[in-house]
C-alpha cells in the first residue's frame, strides 16, 4: 500500500527525551567494534533518529521490516556529549514512488534540553509496500 | 592531530563484521529490524540474505575517520546505502574504508571515503567533514 502523499511537510511529535548515558555510549562504541574513550561516536545520534522514525512508522502504520535505509547524513552543530538530554523531531521532507516503492525523505532535528539544535539527521527511507 | 593536507591518501582501515556483531549493534542502537538477523525475512523483502545495518557500515567509516584524524570533531558524516553488506551465518566479511582528503579550508577538512566489501562499493558518496 503506498504511503499517503499528504505526508510531505508534516512534522511528527518529538521523541521522549533520552539521556546520553555513559553506559549507552559504551555499548554503542563496543558494538561498532571500538572501545569507549569518553567521546560519543558520530553515528550515535541514529539512536534518536531511529526513535523518531519509529514514531513516524507507528503513526503511519508502516512495518519496520519493509523499510530499507537508503541514505543517512548527519550534520552536527556540536559534538554529542555524555549527559546530554536529547529529543528528535522528524519532518517528512519529500516523497516519491519508484517501481512500487515509496522513497521517503526525512529530517530529524535533534535538540538538547535547552532547545538548542545539536544535530540534523537526514534519512531516506525506502518502503517496499508488498502486495497492495 | 596530524595535519591533513589536500590530496592526502589515508591508510585503508579494515573491519570484520559477523552475525554476532549485528546482534550487538541491534541491541546498542535500538534497531530490531529482522532483515539484519533473520535470513527468511531478509529474502522475503528481496535481499540476498542477512545484511549489516547500513548504519553499522557508516559507523565503521566513522571509526576510520577517527583513526585518521586522532578523533577530530566530526561536523558532517553521511552516505547512501547503495549495496548491501551480506553477512554470512558463519565467519565474517570485511568492510574496507579508504579515504582521500579533498579539501582543507576554513578550519574544515573534507574527506571523500570509499567503502567496499568483497570488491564492491557499498556506500554511495560517503563523505566526512572534520574540524582540522
Amino acid at each position: 500500500m503506498p504511503v499517503d502523499d499528504t505526508l510531505v511537510g508534516r512534522e511528527f511529535p518529538p521523541t521522549p527525551a533520552r539521556e546520553v548515558t555513559e553506559e549507552s555510549v559504551r555499548d554503542f562504541a563496543e558494538a561498532i567494534g571500538g572501545a569507549y574513550d569518553g567521546s560519543v561516536p558520530p553515528t550515535w545520534p541514529i539512536v534518536l533518529a531511529f526513535d523518531a522514525m519509529q514514531t513516524f512508522l507507528d503513526a503511519e502504520q508502516l512495518d519496520l521490516f519493509r523499510i530499507i535505509h537508503g541514505e543517512q547524513r548527519f550534520s552536527y552543530e556540536r559534538p554529542v556529549r555524555v549527559g546530554d538530554v536529547l529529543s528528535a523531531t522528524l519532518t517528512v521532507a519529500s516523497l516519491r514512488q519508484i517501481g512500487g516503492a515509496d522513497i521517503i525523505g526525512t529530517t530529524s532535528a535533534i535538540h538538547d534540553a535547552a532547545g538548542e539544535l545539536v544535530c540534523s539527521a537526514k534519512a531516506t527511507l525506502v518502503h517496499s509496500g508488498g502486495a497492495a | 592531530m596530524t595535519a591533513l593536507q589536500q590530496g592526502d591518501v589515508l591508510e585503508v582501515q579494515t573491519f570484520p563484521v559477523t552475525r554476532a556483531d549485528l546482534v550487538a549493534y541491534a541491541a546498542a542502537s535500538g534497531d530490531p529490524n529482522p532483515i539484519h538477523q533473520d535470513e527468511e525475512v531478509a529474502r522475503s523483502v528481496g535481499l540476498p540474505g542477512v545484511i549489516a545495518h547500513g548504519m553499522l557500515t557508516l559507523a565503521l567509516a566513522g571509526r576510520a575517520v577517527a583513526a585518521w584524524t586522532d578523533g577530530a570533531e566530526v561536523v558532517e558524516l553521511g552516505a547512501k546505502f547503495t549495496s548491501p553488506v551480506v553477512v554470512p551465518a558463519d565467519g565474517s566479511v570485511e568492510v574496507l574504508v579508504a579515504g582521500t582528503v579533498k579539501s582543507v579550508a576554513d578550519g574544515l577538512a573534507t574527506i571523500a571515503l570509499e567503502v567496499t566489501c568483497e570488491g564492491q562499493k557499498v556506500l554511495g558518496m560517503p563523505k566526512a567533514v572534520v574540524r582540522a
